[in-house]
């Protein structure tokens, strides 16, 4: 079975699907993704799906589930690169990826996954000042 | 309904869906689909093709260009041997599902397609007939 790779950098995670998975490979990269961010104590994970020209139900619930997943270990998740026509078609589908953060391109989703790091630091030493 | 080109392709895995999936796309650029239909026939022929492999025990995916002079289209049926659906009504609602899924594959198929028509018997089978125009919203 294929694997898609994983990428770190600092305290981010990142991935770029570049193939069509099939079901197997999907939820063999949600398993690892997990892995990964306990692994590295990542803060982000950054997916990139600009290659993708197909998300259905199942790729779309995998990376629903991953960004539940990624939030209960503190980390977040941002989708980045989604095509119009994929959209277009998830909205019909009926799928609307509630709780999952997204960036039109990779530069944009890595600030956003900054910005959201910073915020949740800065909310924990307020938290730590206030012991 | 004059039919330009036919082919019967074999789906029992998952690996096979990502096939159908290549192959639905093939058709539907060479039937001359804007890209937003060739993603949503996609879509829709990977929900079913999946529903085959895991509830039907897999099946076959039956793919024919259509042109009847004015309009040119995509119809996929989708046919398995597999211990069918008791409530298709039930089936066809978002939400509802008897696996682990997410209940989408079945209704949003149908949105996704301009032609739908489901036929179940249970202990018999599924047979799942979707079609889209080129150029029909």
């Amino acid at each position: 079975m294929e694997r898609i790779p994983i990428l770190k950098m600092g305290r981010y995670l990142l991935v770029s699907i570049q193939v069509d998975m099939d079901d197997r490979t999907a939820l063999a990269l949600q398993d690892d993704l997990t892995a990964q961010i306990v692994k590295h104590r990542a803060k982000g994970v950054l997916v990139d799906i600009s290659s993708l020209d197909v998300v259905d139900s199942f790729i779309g619930r995998m990376l629903a589930n991953t960004a539940a997943m990624a939030r209960v270990l503190d980390a977040e998740t941002v989708v980045v690169g989604m095509q119009p026509s994929v959209a277009i078609t998830l909205v019909e589908l009926g799928l609307s990826l509630k709780g999952v953060r997204s960036a039109l391109n990779i530069e944009r989703g890595m600030e956003l996954l900054q910005s959201v790091a910073r915020d949740t630091e800065a909310e924990t030493a307020d938290a730590a000042d206030e012991e | 309904m004059p039919q330009t080109k036919s082919e019967t392709v074999p789906v029992r895995s998952t690996s096979e869906v990502v096939m159908v999936r290549h192959m639905v796309r093939r058709w539907a650029v060479e039937i001359g689909f804007s890209i937003v239909e060739q993603t949503k026939i996609v879509t829709a022929a990977s929900e079913l093709a999946r529903n085959m492999v895991d509830y039907g025990g897999g099946g076959v995916v039956v793919l024919e260009a259509l042109d009847d002079g004015i309009r040119r289209g995509l119809r996929l049926t989708f046919e398995d041997k597999g211990p069918g659906i008791a409530d298709v009504e039930q089936a066809l609602r978002d939400g509802y599902t008897s696996g682990g899924g997410m209940g989408l594959g079945l209704g949003g198929a149908r949105r996704l397609s301009n032609e739908f028509e489901i036929r179940s018997k249970p202990g018999e089978g599924t047979r799942v007939m979707i079609a889209r125009w080129k150029g029909a919203s």
